[in-house]
């Protein structure tokens, strides 16, 4: 009797502690300088407080000292992997306060640019979750994709990464001859190596293993978190601007909705996030087949853009579907050539803010992943 | 559901706590209503079966020179509408309830307003700042804010 | 220990002869060394339709040569808190456990350093040595990375060792030998020779192939997570722990870790090359047999297999912690105890 006491009390002197670690703000997979402040029992992951703001470089403040047309390039920062998509709700939300109707042909030039950045922005994404599972191969089968996508926006723009493109009431430039065949040997080789990485990576056992059945985000929480994007349709809500509100010229296209579907591990697991990314990339490429055969070839692009933009006094909200999800601009004018107030509204900070939620529970790996999964830019997060 | 249908039911609902309603071109529509029963007015919102508004699209606080103003875009995934509240509190004194209870995504909302404009959000159970330094002085986005020259010793200003 | 080695009957016994002994596989591992890191870096540009490394040589192949100049430059750091001893120790005490294992491989016909009796049980004994090494590292460095990077190892370590041990054992209790060299002898001739198919035997063995092929193919993954390589390189995992147990060292140190990695991966190899697939011999009976033939029969099959080490980490994700103690206790362990029984059962029944 006395011998098990004293073991009793052994054990309870061996009872370990928990140990604290900081995951950034330098970390190779932390997808920029996210700090992560993690509480880890052994490997179990007990509690993650986010540290935010390393990035942060002022932008609202910034806004409010330039003119409509100077903030553009700072929108393109924000998110700067998917820069057009970016730039679209900020000129939608001055063509509303405005009244400009867009013509056709810029609509169309916009859509296709769009779905090639969700396309580039889809395939980092993809890529680097695989590499946080530790799969480095297809990530530069996707990077060397995105480097054709890269140089049709770069023909069409100027620059490879942050664009400037879109003006108020128009674009900055008109495509280039060759553009179509262009595009659509691009959709090609989109399909051909999401082929491939489908074999390689998607359904290979051992990153089913990793990522089925990690960071179960339900679709209650997602909604409550206001999550959007492929984080929210993981979790199996069909939910997408381009088909919910239809804004600009979505409603013409025939696409689908890719939502989690479990078929391997459950809804809303960082596998079924990951999925609709992959599937995504498809619908998009859905589209421009359709944009580039509906386009009409004649139109002047920059015939609506004003010479000076001075919005009348008003608010406005104006978002969008972009690749990481819902990016909103409240932009407040009140009467001059610059803005009072601009609240960039970004997926990424958003999503994140889901992160404490759903990876406690987990193991310090998994907690990489949900992370990947989530697929946040920090120049977003932090603005 | 309109948001005028929207603030008549709220009218008769709250009665004066429900201040206006504005519909002026080519702003968004809003209804601006009193700080002390956002809180209710905002559960309403969320649980009626007729709102149900469970998607906090954005939360932007702004300075209106004498007042702070906060902004709820609110959206609803079952009805498909949207609506816009709008609330004030003073300068001196920005104490507005917190709705981060309510929908979960208005913590880091909340907590980015109070970092750049300095709202108070009241029964917020972690408001700290979040984008800026968590010992950094003043709210950045105010329109009389002035940068600190020195931040531990650093220059701020270049 | 007769007619091991031909440096005796060149020089006879003296310091000498000693000496070079013992040099020839460092130098051997020195140049291994360098071409691998070599193929390493050609393989992944292959298989992810790169190029590789193209400036420096023709075709680059001098890019080892560069990597490890720059190693020597780098600043040698010691964080401040670590504990110093164990720190600046850990590297040498790991390549010492890897370099060690090179005194039993069989080389040639008449080449092995030291052809003592129990050189299976040797190759096991100083493996571990490495573990020591790791925790070292690992617990000294004063970073929490390391530590669970250092934790994680062992672990591994410990638990990979005994399916491994136990693919050998089988082919202990086939040869009825521990020595390499004897193991290697009884597998000569035509390459349905080798322990891998079964073995010398008459047709009666054809039932214990798929036992052995097993055993070959759990040595070769118990292998892998042995040497920490893709998908077992949990304990250095560049994802969550930015690189495991060596994340605090720098220049030389470092070197010293990669250097053993590599040479690891090579004994591994040559373990399996003896005792599965023929050591020296040549697979096609006296076609190219002899001694110098065996040197190179010999480091191209163990090189085959540090190709497909290569190639396998190229290709595939990493697996969590859990997992990789699911596989090896729950799959890999009874699995290889099926094939021992089934090994011995043969035996007996011989």
């Amino acid at each position: 009797m006395s011998d098990i006491k004293r073991l009793d009390l052994e054990y309870s002197q061996l009872e370990s502690d928990r140990m604290r670690i900081n995951v950034g703000p330098q970390h190779p997979s932390t997808h920029g300088v996210l700090r992560l402040e993690v509480e880890v029992d052994g490997e179990i992951v007990t509690e993650v407080v986010p540290h935010l703001g390393y990035l942060h470089r002022c932008f609202e403040k910034h806004c409010e000292k330039m003119t409509y047309l100077q903030v553009i390039p700072y929108i393109d920062r924000l998110d700067y992997i998917s820069a057009m998509n970016n730039e679209w709700p900020y000129v939608m939300a001055l063509e509303k306060l405005m009244d400009i109707k867009v013509t056709d042909k810029v609509e169309y030039i916009r859509v296709i640019m769009a779905e090639l950045n969700r396309i580039a922005n889809h395939q980092i994404a993809v890529a680097t979750f695989g590499l946080d599972a530790g799969a480095f191969t297809p990530f530069l089968f996707f990077f060397r994709d995105r480097e054709y996508i890269i140089w049709i926006l770069e023909k069409m723009s100027g620059a490879r990464l942050l664009y400037n493109y879109f003006r108020v009431g128009g674009l900055a430039a008109d495509v280039y001859p060759g553009f179509k065949e262009d595009c659509l040997n691009i959709v090609k080789q989109v399909r051909k190596t999401n082929a491939e990485v489908m074999d390689l990576l998607i359904y290979n056992k051992i990153f089913i293993q990793r990522s089925a059945n990690v960071g179960i985000l339900t679709p209650e929480v997602a909604i409550n978190f206001a999550c959007s994007g492929p984080v929210l349709r993981g979790s199996g809500v069909k939910f997408d601007l381009r088909k919910d509100e239809p804004y600009s010229i979505y409603d013409r296209f025939d696409f689908d909705i890719p939502v989690g579907t479990g078929e391997v591990g459950v809804v809303g697991d960082c596998w079924n996030r990951n999925m609709v990314r992959v599937n995504e990339m498809e619908q998009s490429c859905r589209i421009i087949e359709q944009a580039i055969a509906q386009m009409p070839d004649e139109g002047d692009v920059k015939a609506l853009v004003p010479k000076r933009i001075k919005p009348p006094k008003g608010e406005v909200y104006m978002r969008a579907e972009n690749p990481k999800g819902e990016l909103g601009f409240y932009i407040v004018s009140n009467g001059t050539d610059k803005p009072e107030r601009i609240k960039a509204r970004g997926a990424s900070f958003v999503n994140l803010s889901v992160i404490p939620e759903i990876s406690k529970g987990y193991m310090f790996a998994d907690l990489i992943l949900i992370l990947g999964s989530i697929d946040i830019v920090l120049g977003e997060v932090d603005r | 559901m309109l948001p005028n249908e929207i603030y008549d039911t709220l009218k008769t609902e709250f009665g004066d706590a429900v201040i206006e309603y504005n519909d002026q071109q080519p702003t968004d529509s809003f209804i601006l209503i009193g700080a002390d029963n956002l809180f209710d007015i905002c559960h309403t919102l969320r649980d009626k079966d007729a709102f149900l508004f469970d998607y906090l699209m954005c939360l932007t606080a702004m300075d209106l020179g004498e007042n702070v103003g906060v902004v709820y875009h609110l959206y609803s995934m079952t009805h498909k509408h949207r609506l816009v509240l709008k609330v004030t509190a003073p300068k001196t004194d920005p104490k507005i309830p917190s709705v981060e209870m309510i929908w979960r995504t208005a913590d880091w909302h909340e907590r980015e307003a109070f970092d750049l404009i300095g709202v108070n959000f009241e029964g917020h159970r972690n408001l700290i700042r979040i984008l800026c330094p968590y010992d950094w002085e003043g709210h950045a986005l105010r329109k009389d804010y002035v940068a600190p020259e020195y931040y531990h010793n650093m220059k701020v200003s270049y | 220990m007769e007619n091991v080695n031909f440096l005796y009957d060149l020089l006879g016994k003296n310091v000498i002869s000693v000496l070079l002994i013992v040099s020839l596989p460092l130098m051997f591992v020195l140049v291994y060394a360098l071409i691998a890191i070599l193929a390493e870096l050609k393989v992944s540009a292959w298989i992810q339709e790169r190029l590789g490394p193209m400036r420096t040589g023709p075709w680059g192949i001098l890019q080892p040569i560069a990597e490890v100049v720059k190693l020597i430059q780098k600043e040698d750091i010691t964080p401040d808190r670590s504990s110093k001893l164990l720190y600046n120790l850990a590297p040498f005490i790991i390549f010492t456990g890897a370099y060690a294992a090179f005194a039993v491989i069989p080389f040639s016909e008449y080449f092995v350093p030291a052809g003592i009796n129990l050189g299976l049980f040797y190759i096991f004994a100083v493996g571990s040595i490495s573990a020591i090494g790791i925790v070292m590292g690992g617990w000294a460095s004063n970073n929490k990375y390391s530590l669970m990077g250092a934790m994680r190892s062992v672990a591994q370590l410990i638990s990979y060792e005994i399916p491994a041990a136990m693919a050998v054992l089988s082919i202990v209790v086939l040869a009825s030998t521990m020595n390499m060299q004897e193991i290697n002898k009884i597998q000569s001739g035509w390459f349905w020779n080798w322990f891998i198919f079964g073995g010398p035997g008459t047709l009666a063995k054809l039932w214990v192939i798929p036992f052995t092929l097993g055993l070959g193919l759990i040595y070769f993954i118990s292998s892998l997570a042995e040497t920490n390589r893709v998908p077992f390189d949990i304990p250095e995992g560049e994802s969550e722990l930015v690189a495991g147990f060596h994340t605090e060292y720098s220049g030389m140190k470092f070197a010293m870790f990669f250097f053993a990695e590599y040479a690891n991966m090579f004994v591994v190899a040559a373990v399996l090359t003896t005792i599965f697939l023929g050591g020296w011999n040549s697979p096609f009976g006296d076609f190219m047999q002899g001694p110098f033939w065996g040197v190179f029969w010999f480091v191209s099959k163990a090189f085959t297999v540090v190709l497909v080490q290569i190639w396998i980490r190229w290709t595939l994700p990493r697996f969590r912690v859990d997992q990789l103690m699911y596989i090896g206790w729950k799959v890999l362990l009874p699995l290889s105890f099926i094939c021992f029984m089934a090994v011995s059962l043969y035996v007996m029944l011989k």
